[in-house]
């Protein structure tokens, strides 16, 4: 499977060599898909792992055993809520259960916790209302 | 006791019509019967809002000078219709360039609804009273003659459910559906739904007036595909996609809270359309039409992995609960069509009616009693 993380590098820590330390460690790839991370100040970086659910739970427990906070990146996913018809044709791809539509109302509710950042309701939505923001 | 159209108009015109929209009356009927409900309920307003590919705009530019009889013209890159006399065309909704196919007709259509300028450009070859051979400019609705939308098929009367048995996602109209059964996609607005409130078509016909985009527009014809041969349920209802209506209505009274231009992914650009149809409560027959309910309105499953089988039946009941049973699959439900909206579209109906401002018409024709499907031929 693939997973999405964002990882949030302290000032003090901004110089661990954690990525190469999970190369190394556990067999996962990790794609650095956008970095902002600087020497004195820490900051963020988006990574891709790619490997088993096991090794990337493993890789994750790692990372923030090194004091890095890591966070899923669903909460990246973002959604245009102002010109959303509630149609609901986003809810029947994702499997996740972070976007649901049902009774009483049946206004498309979006919670980010649940998202597992899949992508598939950017494709799904037909009028693009959906977004996957990979800026740090 | 039966009522004439004459007799609610009279009531309407007083302010004293009780209008209720279709889920408040199938509401009242688990207690009323139908004599009740005709002697206490003047007009149901039912509506839909989702994907109507069978859509389109007839415009008209007015004429340029020196002027151009148009045979090939692009409405922001996207190819339309060269075949209506010198500045008419017909943009369909699901026209596009092949270049850019998420864009399209629909989404032209919505922009000119939201006032917004599109580029226009046509190629001539030139003729003695026609000389100029292309012309770029913009345009909006307050510049150019005309601007109706003009939809040969709307407002399918049920539709079957889409499910995948298949081992790939397949990308239709009906949406994303996942392999083996994973999902399942539904389009109708159930017991909102207008035809299926007159499964017969008893009310609606040529001229009928309805709720079209934000705006008063009328039923024009049948629509196209107009079918009444599919197997009716015990209730009533068609199974699977069955009648449907053509409609027309001016570009300039509608708003994209109720059309947009949409597309689906590896199918291709398509129209979400809202349409809201008044119903009158003549005699106990139409009461107890649209007192029909959404366990009681059954379509088919039809599996888009294979080959487009029907295989199963279901119901807007158990399609509503997100989860419905087939063969022990347990398949996740979604709609493609928006519910929230249909409601607002049936609200704003029920508005017009009870203060005054929308009449109901009765058909100046009926729409056809007996039609069947053919199929296309390969006979060369
Ligand atoms: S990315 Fe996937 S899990 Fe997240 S909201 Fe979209 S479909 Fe659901
Ligand atoms: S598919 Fe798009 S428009 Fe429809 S409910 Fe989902 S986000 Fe809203």
């Amino acid at each position: 499977m693939e997973k999405r993380i964002v990882l949030n590098f302290p000032a003090e820590n901004a110089q661990n060599p954690v990525i190469y330390d999970i190369v190394k460690k556990f067999d996962v790839v990790p794609n650095i898909l956008k970095a902002n991370v600087k020497a004195d100040q820490g900051g963020r970086m988006v990574v891709e792992l790619v490997a088993n659910e096991n090794e990337i739970k493993a890789a994750i427990d790692y990372i923030e055993s090194c004091g890095i906070e890591v966070s899923a990146i669903g909460s990246k996913i973002s959604w245009n809520s102002e010109l959303c018809t509630d149609c609901g044709t986003c809810t029947s791809s994702c499997l996740s259960g972070a976007l649901t539509i049902k009774a009483p109302d049946w206004k498309l509710q979006f919670n980010p916790d649940k998202c597992v950042a899949c992508k598939l309701c950017l494709k799904a939505c037909p009028l693009h209302l959906f977004s996957m923001d990979v800026s740090v | 006791m039966t009522k004439s159209y004459e007799e609610i108009n009279e009531k309407i015109r007083k302010g004293k019509a009780v209008v209720l929209t279709a889920e408040q009356v199938s509401e009242m009927a688990r207690t009323m019967s139908p004599k009740e409900i005709l002697s206490k309920v003047d007009v149901v307003t039912t509506a839909t809002f989702g994907a109507m590919c069978s859509s389109g705009a007839v415009l008209n530019f007015g004429h340029a000078t020196p002027p151009i009889r148009m045979e090939r013209i692009e409405l922001n890159g996207v190819p339309v219709s060269g075949g209506l006399a010198a500045v008419d065309t017909f943009v369909g909704a699901t026209d596009c360039n092949v270049q850019r196919p998420e864009y399209g007709g629909a989404h032209v259509i919505q922009e000119l609804i939201d006032g917004k300028e599109v580029i226009l450009e046509a190629w001539a070859k030139g003729t003695d009273c026609y000389p100029r051979t292309h012309i770029r400019t913009r345009i909006s609705l307050d510049t150019i003659n005309d601007a109706i939308l003009w939809n040969p098929r709307n407002a399918y009367q049920n539709y079957n459910v889409a499910v995948n048995s298949s081992d790939r996602i397949r990308y239709t109209y009906m949406g994303t559906l996942l392999p083996h059964f994973k999902n399942a996609s539904y389009s109708s607005a159930g017991e909102l739904s207008p035809l299926l409130n007159d499964p017969e078509c008893r009310t609606i016909g040529l001229g009928t007036r309805i709720f079209l985009a934000g705006a008063q527009g009328y039923v024009t014809y049948n629509g196209t595909q107009f079918n009444t041969s599919k197997p009716i349920n015990e209730y009533g209802v068609p199974m699977g996609g069955a009648r449907t209506i053509a409609v027309a209505g001016e570009m300039r009274e509608m708003n994209s809270r109720y059309l947009r231009g949409a597309y689906f992914e590896k199918y291709g650009v398509t129209m979400y359309v809202g349409i809201g149809v008044p119903i009158p409560i003549l005699d106990e027959d139409m009461a107890a039409r649209v007192s029909i309910r959404n366990e009681q309105i059954e379509t088919y499953l039809e599996d888009y992995g294979d080959d487009f089988k029907l295989i199963g039946t279901t119901n807007y009941a158990a399609l509503r609960s997100g989860e419905i049973e087939f063969n022990g699959h347990k398949i996740h439900t979604a709609p493609l069509s928006s519910l929230a909206r249909a409601r607002e579209i049936a609200d704003i109906l029920k508005g017009w009616i009870e203060r005054g401002e929308f009449l109901l018409t009765a058909p100046t024709r009926p729409m056809p009693a007996n039609r069947s499907l053919k199929s296309l031929e390969e006979n060369l």
